[in-house]
C-alpha cells in the first residue's frame, strides 16, 4: 500500500498517464496508433533524440544545462563521414562508429576540462564550445551537405532487425539496427547512473557539490568523465542519423537541444540537479517524440508541431512546477503535534 | 600610466574587453586598413548589430533578476510577420504607407511583444516554471503560431516605404558619389541607442533598477523586503518583449520580408553577448557597458573576418566560442591564483 | 599512550597576509568534551580546518597520540580517527539514508560498484552504533534538521572516530533535539570518543563540557576546566569587555495599543492568537522551535495566509496579505534567517539599507535621489553604529552582529508603528548582542512598539515587558519577565 502511494506520489506516475492518455486519443481519432508499423515508426523515430535526452539527463542530474551536443554529434558524424568518403572506405559500419565516438569523446572532453577542472557553469561553457564546434566544422572542414556515404554506414542505417507489416493498410516499417544502440546506450547508462559509485557520484556532485568532495567524491574527475561519456554517446546519436538519413546534413541536428531539454525536464528531472530517473527522462522524450511524429494521423497538418510542443512544454512544466511549489509551502504541512507529547 | 593601472583593475572584465576591442581594431588597420576602416563597413555594422543588440538588452535584464530569455527570437519572428501582414493589409493597392503608419506598426509591434514577454514573466512568477523552461516554451508556442501563420514561407511584399524608412542614413554631411551628400547614422543604429540609454537610465538611475539588481540577488529576501517581486519579474519580462520586437522590426527593414525561421542563431548568441559582457548567469551582476562592448567587439570581429576573403565567414562562430571561453578562463584565474587553495 | 588524544601547538595560519591564527594552541585529551568557544571570526573553523587537513599551517605542529606531524593532509586525518561535523552536516538531499550513510565508507575502501547489500550493512551498523531508527529508504531530504544530524553523526561513526569534531550542532536544534543530542554526546564518550563541541553559547558549554579553550581574534585567551568557569569570566574572555545586563524599563507612556491582534490563526501552525501591544513596550514571544512563533511573525508581516481573525493598527482594522501590506500600516519584520532572509549579501551595505525605503527616496520617473539616498545611509551607519569604511562595500566583508544592524536599519528607515524581530541575536557575537538589546531598549522608549521573538530566554527576560510563551500553536501562557524566572517559562514551553 505504501508503495503504491510512493509511486502515485511520482512524477514518472503523470507523465506515463498523459502519455498513455496521449497514445488513446490518438488511437480514437485515427486508429492508426496501437498499429506494428506505426508503434515502430515511432520507436525508430526516438533513437536519435532518445540518445541525446540520456547525455542531457545525466549533464542535468549533475547540475548544470548542455547546449553544445547537437554541434559536437554533427562535428564528429561530419568528420567521420567526410573522413572515410575521401579514404574509399568500403569495409563495416564498425569503425565509423569508433572512430565518431572517439572524436566525441576528445570533444566532450574539452567541455569536461572548462566545466570540471575550471568550475566553469555548464550552461555557458557549452555555449561556447557548441559556436567552437560548429565554426570548426563549418569553417575549418568546410561542411556542405554530403549525398552520399560510405557503403558500410548506408547498409548499417538500412538494415532491419525486422520490419513491421500492417495487415490492414499493407503499410509495412523497418525497425532500424540503430535502435539497438539506442538500447545499448540506455543499458549502459543505467548501468552507469545505479550501479557504480560514478553514477552515484554524479547524483552527489548534482544534490551538493561541496558534500561530495567532502564524502571523498573527485567532483572534478566526475564531471570531465561524465562530459566524456556524454560526447561519446552523442557522437554516436550522430551517427545513428546518418546513417539512418543516408546522408550528412551537416546543420539539421543543429537546435534540438531546447526539445531535448524540454523532454528531459518534462520527465521530472529536476533543473537544479541531483534528481530525476532515466525512466522518466525516456517518457518525457517519447511524449515530445508522439507529439511531432503523430499530428499527421489525427489530421492536423505538421505545420502545427511546433505550437503544440510549445504548449506541451508549458503545461506539463507548469504543472509539475505547480505540484513542487505546493509541496514545499511552508504551512501545507498538518501541525506537528509532538511537541505536546 | 598610474591611473591607466587603475581603471584596468577598477573593472577587469571591463578592461579586459576592451583590450581585446583595441588589439582587434589594432589587428585590422595594420592587415586591411583600407578595406575595414571605410564609413560604409561602419555603417553596414551598425544597420546589422542592432538586430540582435536590442535582443541582448532584453537578455540582459532577464540575467540580471537570474533568470534567462531564450525566447527573443521568438517574439521578434511573430512581431515581424504580423507586422509584414499588418503593413501589406494597410497598405493596400498602393504598396506605400506613410510616415505615421510606421509609427502605428511600430507601436503595435511594441504591444506584442509586450504581451508576450509578460506571458514568459507571469508563467515564471505566478506559475513557478524556469525561466529556461518556461522562455523555451513560449518561444516554441510563437514560432509555432509564426509557422502557422504563414505556413513556413517568407512573408515578402511589404511596402517599400517601410525598409526605405529604416534603411536611410542620417546626418547628410558626408559625400557622396556623384557630389550628392550621404548620410552618416543608420536609423537603426538610433533605434538601438535609443533603447540602450532607456536600459542605461532604467538600470543606473531608477529604483526599478536597484530594486532588479537586488532581486536577482535574492527573491527570498526581495519577497522580506516588501518587494513586488512577481510584478518586477513581470514588467523586466515584458520589457524583454518589448527590446526582442523592436529587434524584430529592424530584421524586417533588412531582409524586407519575415519568416519563422530568421534568426535562429540569435538565441544563444545573444547568451553568449551577454554572458560575455560580464553578467553573472545567477542574476544580481552586470552592467550594460560590458554588453554594450561585448556587442561591439563581436560585430568588430565579425565585420573583420568578413575582408579576409579567403577565410570563411563560419569562422566567426568560433572565435564568438573561443572568446568567450578565453574571457571566463581568465576570469577564473583572477579569482583563484593558482597559489590560493579553493576553500573547502 | 600520550596523557593527550591530540594536540595542535603554535598554529599560525595567515590568509593573503591577514593573520587568521596567530600561534595558538589546543589540546583534547582521549574521551573528553571539550568546548572550543569564541566569536565570529575569531579562528576557531581555521583551527578545525587545519587539524582535519583542509589547511595546512604555516608554522607550528599538530600531535596525534604523541605522534608528531607538521602537516597532515584529510585522508591522514581522517585515517587517525578525526571526523568533522559540519554546520551544513554534508548531506546529500538528494539521495537516500543509506546512500548517504554507506558512501564515505565505500569511497574510501576504494569501490567502484555499487552493492547495495554491502550498502544496506553498512548503513544498518552506522544507525546501530547510536541506536538511531530512521528508514533506509528515506530521502534525506525529507529528515527533520535533527535527523539530518543524526545521520551525519552515525557516518563519522564508521571511521573509527577516536575525536569528533561538531561545528556548532545546535543552532538549528528545538530544546528537546539538543538534550537528545547531548544523551548522544555522552553516550559517545562512554565509548571513548573525544568530542570538541564549537559553540558560543554560554549554557550549552557550561551543561555538557568538562574542558574550554576559548580563541579571540586568532589568539588564545583561556583554557581549564568548566567548573572554574563563571557568565562574567566567559563574556570576557569572549569579547574581552565587560557587561552591565541593564533590565528594560518601559518609561514611554501610551494608554491605547497600537497593535491589537484578535483569534489570528494559520491553519497548521497556530491558532486562535490574541493579544495587544502599547507603544513603548517590548513584547516577547517564546516557544519552541515548532511552536508557531516563526509563523506568527510571517503572518503578521504578510507572509503566511491567515484563516481567521484580524488585526488592528490603532483600532482600524488592516488587510495584510503582503509584505507591502505590513509596511505600509507600520509593521517592520527583522527576519529569523539573516542570510537568506535578511540580506542580499553580496550587495552593498548601502542598498541593503534603503531598500524597502527607496519609493520615498525617489522623484519623478522613480530616479533616486541620490542625495537624499546618501543622507539617510549616512545616519543609519551613524546612528547604528555600523562598523564599515565605506557603506559601498558588500554585506559580506561586515560581521554578524553588524549584518543585523544593517537588517534592523532597513526596517527602522521605514519608520514602523510596529518592529517585530525573530531570534534578534542569533549567531550574533556577544558584544553586538548588547549593543542591539540597548537600540531596542532605547527605540522602546522613543515610542516604538517592538514584538521579540526568542527562545533565548535570558534575552527576553532582560529585554521584555510582558511575556508570551507558546506551544503547538496556542498561547499558554502570559506572564510578567519581573516576576517569572526560566525554569518557569520552560515548564510552560515544554
Amino acid at each position: 500500500m505504501k508503495s503504491i502511494r510512493k509511486f502515485t506520489g511520482r512524477v514518472e506516475f503523470y507523465i506515463g498517464l498523459v502519455f498513455i492518455a496521449l497514445c488513446l486519443l490518438i488511437q480514437v481519432r485515427s486508429g492508426q496508433f496501437f498499429t506494428s508499423n506505426n508503434i515502430v515508426d515511432i520507436l525508430s523515430a526516438l533513437v536519435v533524440p532518445g540518445i541525446f535526452a540520456i547525455g542531457e539527463f545525466m549533464v542535468i542530474v549533475s547540475g548544470g544545462f548542455d547546449v553544445s551536443f547537437p554541434a559536437l554529434a554533427s562535428l564528429s558524424a561530419f568528420a567521420t563521414t567526410k573522413l572515410f568518403l575521401d579514404m574509399n572506405y568500403q569495409g563495416s559500419a564498425l569503425v565509423p562508429l569508433l572512430v565518431a565516438i572517439a572524436i566525441g569523446a576528445v570533444l566532450g572532453a574539452l567541455n569536461g576540462l572548462f566545466i570540471g577542472y575550471f568550475e566553469l557553469p555548464a550552461m555557458i561553457v557549452t555555449l561556447g564550445t557548441s559556436s567552437v564546434f560548429k565554426g570548426f566544422m563549418q569553417g575549418t572542414l568546410d561542411s556542405k551537405q554530403l549525398a552520399t556515404i560510405p557503403q558500410g554506414m548506408r547498409d548499417f542505417g538500412t538494415s532491419a532487425l525486422f520490419v513491421a507489416k500492417n495487415a490492414t493498410s499493407g503499410l509495412t516499417s523497418r525497425m532500424p539496427m540503430t535502435f539497438i544502440c539506442f538500447v545499448a546506450v540506455l543499458a549502459v547508462a543505467w548501468f552507469i547512473l545505479n550501479r557504480t559509485m560514478f553514477g552515484r557520484g554524479i547524483y552527489a556532485v548534482g544534490g551538493n557539490a561541496v558534500s561530495a568532495h567532502r564524502a571523498g567524491f573527485n567532483v572534478k574527475r566526475t564531471r570531465f568523465f561524465m562530459f566524456i561519456f556524454v560526447g561519446m554517446i552523442s557522437a554516436l546519436a550522430g551517427m545513428c542519423r546518418t546513417c539512418m538519413m543516408q546522408q550528412m546534413h551537416p546543420t539539421n541536428m543543429l537546435g534540438m537541444e531546447m526539445n531535448i531539454i524540454a523532454g528531459v525536464v518534462l520527465g521530472g528531472t529536476a533543473v537544479v540537479g541531483g534528481s530525476g530517473t532515466l525512466l522518466g527522462c525516456m517518457l518525457g522524450t517519447a511524449l515530445i517524440v508522439v507529439v511531432e511524429n503523430s499530428m499527421i494521423l489525427i489530421g492536423i497538418p505538421t505545420v502545427w508541431k511546433d505550437f503544440f510542443v510549445g504548449a506541451l512544454i508549458i503545461i506539463g512544466t507548469g504543472i509539475s512546477a505547480m505540484r513542487v511549489y505546493i509541496a514545499n509551502k511552508p504551512g501545507a504541512n498538518s501541525l506537528r503535534k509532538e511537541a505536546v507529547k | 600610466m598610474n591611473a591607466l593601472t587603475k581603471f584596468y583593475r577598477k573593472d577587469r572584465h571591463l578592461s579586459r574587453l576592451i583590450v581585446m576591442t583595441v588589439v582587434w581594431l589594432v589587428f585590422m588597420a595594420v592587415t586591411k586598413f583600407d578595406k575595414f576602416y571605410t564609413i560604409a563597413n561602419f555603417q553596414t555594422i551598425a544597420g546589422k548589430f542592432p538586430e540582435f543588440g536590442l535582443m541582448s538588452l532584453g537578455a540582459m535584464l532577464c540575467m540580471i533578476t537570474g533568470g534567462i530569455d531564450l525566447s527573443s527570437v521568438g517574439v521578434a519572428n511573430l512581431t515581424s510577420i504580423l507586422m509584414a501582414l499588418y503593413m501589406r493589409y494597410r497598405a493596400g493597392e498602393s504598396a506605400s504607407i506613410s510616415g505615421l503608419m510606421i509609427a502605428e506598426v511600430f507601436l503595435l509591434a511594441m504591444l506584442i511583444g509586450c504581451a508576450a514577454g509578460a506571458l514568459n514573466g507571469i508563467l515564471i512568477s505566478k506559475i513557478h516554471i524556469p525561466p529556461i523552461l518556461a522562455t523555451l516554451g513560449v518561444n516554441q508556442l510563437l514560432t509555432g503560431i509564426a509557422l502557422v501563420v504563414t505556413n513556413g514561407k517568407a512573408v515578402s511584399d511589404i511596402p517599400t516605404t517601410f525598409s526605405a524608412v529604416i534603411n536611410q542614413k542620417l546626418l547628410k554631411v558626408v559625400p557622396g558619389k556623384r557630389g550628392a551628400m550621404m548620410g552618416l547614422i543608420p536609423v537603426q543604429l538610433l533605434f538601438f541607442i535609443a533603447a540602450a540609454v532607456l536600459v542605461w537610465f532604467l538600470l543606473a538611475r531608477t529604483t526599478y533598477g536597484r530594486k532588479l539588481y537586488l532581486m536577482g540577488t535574492s527573491e527570498k529576501v526581495a519577497r522580506f523586503s516588501g518587494l513586488k517581486v512577481d510584478r518586477l519579474l513581470i514588467k523586466t519580462y515584458a520589457l524583454s518583449g518589448i527590446l526582442a520586437a523592436l529587434g524584430g522590426m529592424i530584421m524586417l527593414a533588412n531582409y524586407n520580408s519575415a519568416r519563422s525561421d530568421y534568426g535562429s542563431v540569435y538565441t544563444l548568441q545573444c547568451i553568449l553577448i551577454v554572458v560575455l559582457g560580464g553578467v553573472s548567469p545567477t542574476g544580481g551582476k552586470g552592467r550594460i557597458s560590458g554588453v554594450m562592448l561585448s556587442i561591439i567587439l563581436l560585430s568588430l570581429l565579425e565585420a573583420g573576418i568578413n575582408r579576409f576573403p579567403e577565410i570563411s565567414s563560419y569562422y566567426i562562430t568560433l572565435i564568438w566560442g573561443a572568446v568567450l571561453l578565453l574571457v571566463m578562463v581568465l576570469n577564473y584565474f583572477a579569482e583563484h591564483p593558482i597559489t590560493r587553495r579553493a576553500k573547502a | 599512550m600520550s596523557e593527550y588524544l591530540l594536540r595542535a601547538v603554535d598554529i599560525v595560519k595567515t590568509f593573503a597576509g591577514v593573520k587568521a591564527l596567530q600561534g595558538v594552541s589546543l589540546d583534547i585529551r582521549p574521551g573528553e568534551i571539550h568546548c572550543l568557544a569564541g566569536e565570529n571570526g575569531c579562528g576557531k573553523s581555521t583551527l578545525i580546518k587545519v587539524i582535519s587537513g583542509v589547511y595546512q599551517p604555516d608554522s607550528g605542529y599538530i600531535e596525534f597520540n604523541g605522534q608528531r606531524y607538521t602537516s597532515i593532509t584529510p585522508r591522514e586525518s581522517i585515517a587517525m580517527g578525526i571526523q568533522v561535523i559540519y554546520q551544513d552536516f554534508s548531506i546529500f538531499p538528494n539521495l537516500t539514508v543509506m546512500e548517504n550513510l554507506a558512501f564515505n565508507t565505500e569511497l574510501a575502501a576504494g569501490h567502484k560498484f555499487v552493492n547495495r547489500r554491502r550498502m544496506k550493512e553498512i548503513a544498518r551498523e552506522a544507525l546501530s552504533k547510536i541506536n538511531f531508527n530512521v528508514a533506509l529508504d528515506r530521502l534525506v531530504g525529507t529528515l527533520t534538521v535533527a535527523e539530518k544530524q543524526m545521520v551525519a553523526i552515525c557516518r563519522a561513526l564508521m571511521f573509527d572516530a577516536k575525536l569528533i569534531i561538531m561545528d556548532e550542532p545546535t543552532t538549528a536544534l528545538t530544546r528537546k533535539e539538543v538534550s537528545a543530542l547531548f544523551e548522544i554526546i555522552l553516550k559517545l564518550k562512554a565509548q571513548g570518543i573525544a568530542i570538541l563541541f564549537v559553540s558560543h553559547k554560554l549554557n550549552e558549554v557550561f551543561e555538557i563540557s568538562e574542558r574550554f579553550t576559548i580563541f579571540r581574534s586568532g589568539q588564545l585567551i583561556a583554557t581549564g576546566n568548566t567548573q572554574d568557569l563563571d557568565d562574567k569570566k566567559f563574556t570576557y574572555y569572549m569579547t574581552g569587555r565587560e557587561f552591565e545586563n541593564v533590565k528594560f524599563k518601559p518609561s514611554f507612556e501610551a494608554d491605547k495599543p497600537v497593535l491589537t491582534v484578535k483569534n489570528l490563526t494559520v491553519p497548521g501552525a497556530f491558532e486562535d492568537v490574541s493579544f495587544d501591544l502599547a507603544p513603548g513596550q517590548i513584547l516577547g514571544i517564546t516557544g519552541l522551535l515548532d511552536s508557531g512563533r516563526t509563523e506568527l511573525s510571517l503572518a503578521l508581516f504578510g507572509l503566511r495566509k491567515t484563516s481567521g481573525g484580524e488585526i488592528l493598527m490603532k483600532g482600524q482594522k488592516v488587510e495584510i496579505s503582503s509584505p507591502r501590506d505590513a509596511i505600509a500600516a507600520g509593521i517592520g519584520l527583522v527576519p529569523e534567517d539573516r542570510l537568506s532572509e535578511g540580506l542580499f549579501l553580496p550587495q552593498p551595505i548601502s542598498d541593503n539599507i534603503v531598500i524597502s525605503e527607496i519609493d520615498e527616496l525617489a522623484g519623478a520617473l522613480s530616479v533616486v535621489d541620490s542625495k537624499r539616498r546618501q543622507a539617510e545611509v549616512d545616519k543609519w551607519v551613524k546612528d547604528l553604529a555600523i562598523a564599515t569604511p565605506n557603506p559601498d562595500n558588500a554585506c559580506t566583508t561586515l560581521s554578524g552582529g553588524n549584518q543585523q544592524r544593517i537588517v534592523l536599519a532597513k526596517w527602522l528607515a521605514c519608520k514602523p508603528d510596529v518592529l517585530i524581530l525573530n531570534g534578534p541575536t542569533v549567531g550574533v557575537d556577544i558584544g553586538s548582542k548588547h549593543d542591539i538589546h540597548a537600540i531596542l531598549q532605547r527605540l522602546a522608549n522613543q515610542g516604538m512598539a517592538v514584538i521579540i521573538i526568542s527562545d533565548d530566554l535570558p534575552e527576553i527576560l532582560e529585554n521584555c515587558s510582558d511575556l508570551l510563551v507558546m506551544r503547538a500553536g496556542l498561547i499558554v501562557a502570559r506572564l510578567d519577565p519581573t516576576t517569572t524566572d526560566e525554569a518557569l517559562v520552560l515548564q510552560h514551553m515544554m
